[in-house]
């Protein structure tokens, strides 16, 4: 079916994508700029350091399981069971603090990171191996992770006072005395450029994008395709497992019900609105890092605005399908433009 | 018994048709209903076992209404899987139509039966807006559906708040009519047969007909097995995927009226994650959630098996956040055994 021509528009089209592309990141600085001007015009103090500070704290949960999320999109994946990991691993650290609290935070952080990719490779193994299609795979343990929740922890909360105050001293401390980039979100970003660079500069960061682009091609030129699937679903499962404990950092408690309900749509939203393509194959680490940075302004400017909380869902569902309707627009004059249809 | 593999496989057809007893025998142990059939068995055994209440014949009928939702969001669920897409928004639908419903009658003041035709209307409008955007946008159905997944139930939120219709704080005087609420409480006269379920029942079966025995259905077929292939034959592809997900919706729809008639409030929580199982009924049931294969007895069969599950760990106890973990798993591992059972038979 495809012929030298074909290929020909391909790579043509695909140096504009990259002009686009960029253009794409462009266009997030933009929206971001028009909804923090709305904010402050109508409420002067919006940028106030105090909001500054909420809008980074909104960061490090997100990003931090975008990325892993950003990877299994581009390998036309989807993980919607982060959540669920989130509230396990955040639910069985919290029990162990409660239970022994003299023990290490640094451990506990490292027991969260495995629990979480524990899950995953569940997820991973299921999806590459099994081939059950990801979104059963993980609608199934969004399911399942969530009752495990309940079972472990008898439905009962990790209250404020179980959390160690040096874990909860993250949030609010940051490197060199600065109180308003607190250590989480420099962990966060650490993490981004983490896998900035595995993307980018690693054989299995190449090959997630091989896959994406074209599964049986990868295939045929010998990449590894299961096993980068699995790695790419433990990965998404370690960084939920890590957000767990960033969760009981940032709030102070862990509720089995409460915990990263729904925040799969939350993470699936800076994802896709940071231009990863719904299609697989493309996405970029800035773009998704500023998705994260849009979706908690709004959620900043929501709250400052009075706007009611009831709100929330809606917003996220009308971004994510303007995000991924103006995509398909672009993809569209794209494709017009290069065959000349 | 041959319907379902009319369009679908010509393999199996093939295998079908020659030699006698044994290769109808084998054609038979390789639909994939037949799985489904013997779980319901076992899970009748189980539950049998474990309760003396749960063989209380009334008792099961009209435990079935509890969830009946389900198995009418799972019959709209059934075409689109076998088309080949995907629908997460059903649940949400629900929800809106339902707080569409509440806030018409009660905000508005439009006579209950208005209301009834305008909600089934939005239910309608909500699938035709997710099927334009699948076949209009070129987005994929998982895409769309999750965004208005998030949508609708944010719609429904933004509506009636987190408070309900009739809201709390009313007096006990203004509620929903009398006709209107308590449909589980209906039932065939003489018999312990819940109106819920005879809905159910008739929707099944005439769905059943239109996807196993008229054009459209074959068309929802030939474009799960090969998009591309239909369209070359003259399938007008986008028109009946925009129908089916607009059916879908007028499904989920009148589904979230029978809830609101059930619970006599409507709230924008209303079937939260009951996504999960009405997918998990559909592909119980044997359709591949690649589309291409499916039955709508299949679908009917997994749902009882579900209702009764959930009957039996009710009856045993179980909690209902306990009784997530055996659905997800459940879901998992019926996809599992038809995946392994697939590659063994080949």
């Amino acid at each position: 079916m495809v012929t030298v021509s074909d290929t020909l528009h391909r790579q043509r089209s695909s140096s504009l994508a990259v002009r686009l592309s960029r253009f794409r990141e462009l266009g997030i600085v933009a929206f971001l700029v028009v909804v923090i001007a709305v904010a402050t015009a109508i409420e002067p103090r919006f940028l106030q350091p105090f909001n500054v500070r909420s809008i980074l704290l909104w960061i490090p949960l997100l990003a931090v399981i975008a990325m892993g999320e950003m990877m299994v999109i581009i390998t036309r994946g989807i993980d919607v069971s982060v959540g669920s990991i989130l509230g396990f691993a955040g639910i069985v650290v919290g029990m162990i603090f409660r239970d022994y609290p003299d023990f290490n935070i640094y451990l506990g952080t490292l027991l969260g990171i495995l629990l979480g990719a524990m899950l995953g490779a569940i997820n991973g193994a299921l999806i590459s191996w099994a081939r059950v299609p990801p979104i059963i795979t993980t609608l199934g343990t969004l399911s399942a992770y969530r009752g495990l929740v309940f079972i472990v922890s008898g439905g009962r909360q990790i209250d404020p006072n179980h959390v160690p105050t040096a874990l909860i001293r993250w949030s609010q401390r940051g490197p060199f005395g600065i109180q308003w980039i607190p250590w989480v979100v420099v962990t966060a970003l650490a993490i981004a450029a983490l896998t900035y660079f595995f993307l980018r500069y690693t054989r299995s960061g190449r090959d997630v994008y091989a896959i994406g682009g074209n599964p049986e091609a990868a295939k045929l030129r010998g990449v590894p395709v299961e096993r980068t699937i699995f790695l790419v679903y433990v990965i998404t499962g370690a960084m939920a497992g890590l957000a767990g404990i960033l969760y009981a950092s940032r709030f102070g408690f862990v509720n089995p019900g409460e915990t990263g309900v729904g925040f799969e749509l939350t993470v699936i939203a800076a994802v896709v609105i940071g231009g990863t393509n719904v299609f697989g194959g493309s996405g970029t680490v800035l773009g998704v890092v500023l998705g994260c940075l849009l979706l908690g302004t709004i959620n900043v400017a929501l709250a400052v605005l009075g706007i009611a909380a009831t709100w929330q869902l809606a917003v996220y569902g009308l971004v994510i399908l303007l995000a991924v309707t103006v995509d398909a627009i672009i993809q569209r004059e794209l494709r017009r433009a290069t065959t000349g249809e | 018994m041959t319907i379902g593999e009319t369009s679908s496989l010509p393999e199996t057809s093939s295998q079908a048709k020659p030699v006698g007893m044994s290769g109808r025998f084998k054609a038979l142990l390789a639909r994939p209903e037949l799985v489904t059939v013997g779980l319901l068995m076992l899970a009748f055994i189980a539950g049998a076992l474990l309760s003396p209440y749960f063989l209380d014949v009334p008792f099961l009928l009209s435990y079935t209404s509890l969830s009946i939702e389900v198995g009418i969001m799972a019959v709209g669920l059934t075409f689109i899987i076998i088309s080949g897409n995907i629908d997460l928004s059903v649940a949400s639908t629900l929800a809106l139509v339902a707080c569409v419903a509440g806030v018409l009658y009660f905000d508005l003041g439009v006579p209950m039966g208005i209301t009834l035709v305008l909600s089934l209307c939005t239910g309608a409008a909500l699938g035709w807006l997710n099927g334009t955007l699948v076949t209009k946008m070129k987005l994929p159905a998982l895409a769309v559906t999750l965004a208005t997944m998030a949508l609708y139930r944010g719609a429904a939120n933004v509506l009636v708040g987190d408070d309900s219709r009739p809201k709390l704080a009313w007096s006990r005087d203004i509620v929903f009519p009398d006709w209107f609420v308590g449909i589980n409480r209906v039932c065939i006269p003489g018999t312990p047969i819940p109106l819920p379920l005879v809905i159910f029942l008739a929707l099944a079966i005439i769905f059943g007909i239109v996807l196993h025995k008229t054009t459209l259905g074959r068309w929802v077929y030939a474009i799960g097995t090969n998009e591309e292939a239909a369209r070359y034959s003259g399938v007008p592809t986008e028109r009946v995927k925009t129908l089916i997900f607009t059916l879908m919706g007028l499904l989920s729809g009148l589904a979230g009226l029978i809830m609101v008639s059930r619970l006599s409030v409507a709230r924008y929580d209303h079937a939260r994650g009951w996504e999960l199982d009405a997918i998990t009924a559909v592909v119980l049931g044997g359709t591949d959630i690649n589309g291409g294969r499916g039955s709508m007895f299949g679908t009917v069969v997994a749902f009882f098996l579900l209702v009764f599950l959930r009957t039996g760990m009710g009856v045993a106890n179980i909690k209902a956040e306990s009784q997530l973990t055996a659905i997800g798993t459940l879901l998992v591992v019926a996809i599992l055994v038809s995946n392994l059972t697939e590659r063994f038979r080949k």
